[in-house]
């Protein structure tokens, strides 16, 4: 067992056993607000933190846990845990709604949207009279717990710190499993994106929105369990002020690190009562005036510490040791049925692009047949790359048809199209750096795979997940990468990183490989050692779409080539062929006049 | 409703509309050059309004002191920078002068004339002076270094710099509204409408304003220096276009725009040391209907919110801000349909 499980298990006995020993009740509230708190940026860990987006409308999902509990347990008499499902019930509908409206567009748009819903939200509590106006609502029964009144702060206690600390575990196992590799490759700023994990078969859009509606769960959850503390419930701890100070709390304490949102709800807490004391004292006249300290820590701490205060507690604390892979042991992953050797596996027909007036690709046409290597040349400009974004689904064709193993694909989209059997690489690398090399090729087995975020939460996934990550180090191996399994892809050297790229684009079991310029940028030995690789995967009956730039490369190594040239076929055939053809020459070199 | 009414509601609507359409295109502006997503512009535009209403009471704004706070920030930071890189002390001197020289003659004149009660015109061209170069001294103080950071990171700093600018408010303004006198007390009556001439004065200066922006970033080089900074930052500092210079500039635009909403709004409401915040963010929902982009759908979505709220104040006057920010959402659905972004490049 890992050194760090112990922590964690002695870290939960010690705060389950905290309200049994004679810990005055300051300590006892204090700590109650840090776990409701910390559960809040939790979910602004995994939103912010991974994924790249923001919410500074937490504060108003807590809002809808509370408010919603409160009303039905006020008003109707219902009991506080018919008001924890309803109040998720409306949290995740408006989640879903904000985040549908806006996770299709830009990152800041999301931010924006939450920033207004989180006011209007705040005047609609606060002028309903059914939700008593600003003053609120009053009189909010405690929680039963078979029986058992949670009225007491030291029983409350106990229910808050057992939900955030199954959270944090929660969101930790999540991070560590199919959903969550897709999770952690969306962030545009940290080597991820959109067109990547669309390649590997992924919807960025619902992987988008489903960390949006988790961290709306954690706020919602937070909330109830804030209103059944305070035994009241009014719209001031829910505006936007708090939403904002949900995300310091976040990037305080470390937004890309589940520990983190802890560390930062403890340190905003602390330091806001201190604060709320001496300021005022200090000014002479009463006032909100932490907030000036807060809005200057955060531009400090973006500025010198972007990834907050937990990676330097972190550093006290043992070495994560690397998961032991077993690759011969597990089962494989299903594969798919291969094309006989000679039928047709790819036919581009009339290919035609245009971006407004440019003429990008024009009547391109051909056809690759299982088991060749086929390459697509010309000079700069030429329309290769987007002549293979067209057939890898990354852009749509303005006209023309393409077939995927007798079926048209054409308009279907990269995730569809990587469905059918076509994996790919990038010319510019897209592996996420702080993943390791074989969580990186892990990403690949993203189709072959099933298990959903909530297997993950419980991990009911685990032999599942073992036997992704051991094709993973068998891909991995395959590319002769076999040594850096727990290396940090970013790490790598240009080489090994396409060859990574290589290996995430096998381990989806394609029936076509489409490498885009996999020498660009290599040395020589870096470039012979892919050479190898490539023949090696040709001689176990892989069939290849190559674009390439490299003469020397795409000759050494293709069966059939086709040279393009302002965006129009040049010429079709052996590299024998092409070598000897006078158009090619020309239209690389130029001609004499 | 009658028609009457619909025409009243809708001069309203009109009139608040110019003042958002103020704000949101200073935001298309800085977002566009800088991508700083600028919510604390509306901080700017109560600062405007209070220091005209301190100067009205015939005390010294705590403007002054809050400028010098900003500038004296500044100054520390240079000369640390200087003594790290070791300048030579004319460059140091120089760069200094050029932080310090105007804010100090805006507070030098301010703490002058105060006591001499100055026509309102001084007092609103002393506004203008003192609140304009806190634009620059954000910039320099809260953005400049991290230039290159993500939109996001840039958005959370925004958010840092409104708590901190909202706090500061507090101390330098104190809590009690103001409102102030109109610059203009004439009233004309145009059938059932009548028109204050505040109304006129702010209907006035926005357009002279989009205007002026349009003649600087249409006919002047520098406008279109910046312009050419919002499309592609890395090329136009190749073409020796400075993007700190381009990024100070928009900020100080979006500053005197901020003061001169200040003031013409000054009249209109009682401002506090926190109202610039919705003010900014109703401003906000008309730039997103510009996509952030667009100085004339900025314009038109700045009225459409006008609208809405002047309608939505008369049928459900509880809810008129719940009304105005929810409706963000159609603008937000519309949009994705215009441009489903692809942020890879």
């Amino acid at each position: 067992m890992d050194i760090r499980r112990y922590g964690l298990l002695a870290f939960t006995v010690i705060m389950v056993a905290v309200p049994f020993l004679p810990v005055p009740d300051y300590w006892i509230t204090k700590l109650n607000y840090v776990g409701l708190f910390g559960l809040v940026a939790l979910g602004l860990v995994l939103l912010t933190g991974i994924g790249g987006l923001t919410s500074f409308g937490q504060a108003a999902f807590a809002g809808l846990g509370a408010y919603a509990s409160a009303y039905l347990s006020v008003k109707l008499g219902l009991s506080p845990w018919l008001g924890l499902l309803a109040g998720l019930a409306v949290t995740v509908a408006v989640a879903l709604v904000l985040g549908w409206v806006t996770l299709r567009m830009s990152g800041h748009y999301l931010p924006l949207a939450t920033i207004c819903w989180s006011l209007a939200l705040f005047y609609t509590m606060g002028n309903l009279d059914a939700l008593g106006k600003y003053d609120g609502l009053l009189g909010v029964p405690a929680i039963q717990f078979f029986g058992i009144s949670l009225q007491e702060e030291r029983r409350i206690y106990l229910l808050i710190w057992l939900v955030a600390i199954a959270a944090a575990i929660a969101i930790t196992r999540l991070l560590d499993s199919r959903p969550g590799r897709i999770m952690r490759a969306l962030d545009v700023h940290r080597g991820g994106g959109k067109t990547m994990p669309e390649a590997m078969g992924a919807s960025t859009f619902r992987h988008k929105l489903l960390m949006f509606v988790i961290a709306a769960i954690l706020a919602s959850v937070s909330g109830w369990l804030f209103a059944h503390m305070q035994r009241s419930v009014n719209p001031s701890p829910f505006g936007i002020k708090f939403g904002i100070e949900y995300l310091f709390m976040a990037v305080l304490g470390g937004v890309g690190h589940v520990w983190g949102a802890f560390t930062g709800a403890a340190l905003v807490k602390l330091a806001e009562d201190q604060l709320q004391t001496w300021l005022p004292a200090l000014l002479g006249t009463s006032g909100s005036y932490e907030i000036i300290v807060f809005g200057v820590v955060l531009v400090l701490v973006l500025k010198f510490a972007p990834n907050g205060l937990w990676p330097s507690i972190e550093r006290l604390l043992p070495a994560r040791r690397p998961r032991a892979t077993a690759a011969a042991a597990t089962e494989p992953l299903p594969a798919r049925d291969k094309p006989a050797t000679g039928s047709v596996l790819l036919e581009v027909k009339d290919a035609r692009r245009t971006f407004g007036g440019l003429v990008a690709v024009n009547g391109v046409g051909f056809t690759l047949r299982a088991g060749e290597i086929f390459g697509l040349i010309g000079p700069n400009g030429a329309g290769k790359s987007t002549t293979f974004n067209l057939v890898s689904g990354v852009l749509p064709l303005t006209s023309g048809e393409v077939w995927l193993r007798g079926e048209r694909v054409d308009g279907k989209g990269a995730r569809e199209i990587a469905r059918r059997g076509l994996s790919r690489t990038f010319q510019h690398v897209k592996l996420v750096p702080d993943m390791t090399v074989l969580e990186n090729v892990a990403l690949g087995t993203y189709l072959r795979t099933g298990s959903g975020t909530l297997a993950a939460m419980l991990r009911t996934d685990r032999a599942e997940e073992a036997r992704a990550l051991a094709e993973a180090e068998r891909q991995l191996r395959r590319v002769g990468l076999g040594e850096h399994l727990h290396e940090l892809a970013g790490n790598l050297a240009l080489g090994p990183q396409r060859l990574v790229e290589i290996a995430r684009a096998l381990a989806s079991d394609p029936a076509l490989l489409l490498l885009d310029e996999p020498a660009a940028g290599l040395r020589h030995r870096e470039k012979q050692a892919l050479a190898e690789v490539l023949r090696q995967l040709k001689a176990e009956g892989l069939s290849l779409l190559l674009v390439e730039h490299d003469m020397d490369f795409v000759m050494n190594l293709t069966d059939r080539i086709l040279v393009m040239e302002f965006g129009t076929p040049l010429l079709e055939g052996t590299p024998a062929e092409i070598q000897a053809s006078e158009k090619v020459r020309a239209a690389y070199l130029g001609t004499e006049h | 409703m009658d028609l009457s009414i619909a025409a009243i509601l809708g001069v309203d609507g009109v009139i608040n509309g110019a003042i958002y359409a103020l704000v949101a295109i200073a935001l298309v502006l800085v977002f566009a050059v800088t991508r700083i997503v600028f919510i604390p512009q509306g901080e700017f535009v109560a600062f405007a309004a209070l220091t005209m209403a301190l100067f009205q009471t015939g005390a010294l704004p705590g403007t002054v002191w809050l400028l010098l706070l900003m500038v004296a920030l500044v100054l520390v930071l240079d000369a640390v920078r200087a003594w790290r890189e070791a300048w030579p002390l004319a460059r140091w001197a120089r760069l200094a002068l050029r932080t310090a020289a105007l804010p100090l003659v805006a507070c030098a004149l301010t703490a002058w004339l105060v006591p001499k009660q100055p026509p309102m015109v001084v007092q609103a061209l002393l506004t203008l002076a003192l609140v304009t170069p806190m634009g620059p001294l954000v910039y320099r103080l809260a953005y400049r270094s991290l230039a290159s950071a993500s939109v996001l990171v840039l958005l959370i700093v925004s958010v840092g710099v409104h708590f901190a600018l909202t706090g500061l408010g507090l101390v330098f303004f104190g809590a009690e509204g103001f409102r102030n006198p109109p610059f203009w007390d004439e009233r004309l009556s145009l059938g059932p409408v009548t028109l204050s001439g505040q109304a006129i004065i702010i209907l006035g200066a926005s357009v002279a304003l989009i205007v002026a922006l349009f003649v600087l970033f249409d006919r002047t080089l520098t406008g279109k220096a910046l312009r050419a900074t919002s499309v592609n930052q890395t090329g136009a500092r190749l073409m020796g276009i400075s993007t700190d210079a381009a990024g100070s500039l928009s900020f100080t635009l979006a500053a005197f725009i901020g003061a001169l909403s200040g003031l013409l709004i000054g009249p209109t409401t009682t401002v506090f040391f926190d109202s610039g915040f919705l003010i900014g963010l109703k401003g906000f929902v008309a730039a997103v209907f510009a996509g952030l982009t667009s100085f004339p759908l900025a314009l038109v979505g700045a009225l459409g919110v006008g609208l809405v709220e002047a309608f939505g104040s008369f049928w459900a006057s509880a809810f008129k801000e719940v009304i105005v920010f929810t409706a963000i959402l159609p603008v937000l659905l519309w949009r994705s349909f215009v441009d489903p972004h692809d942020e890879e490049h």
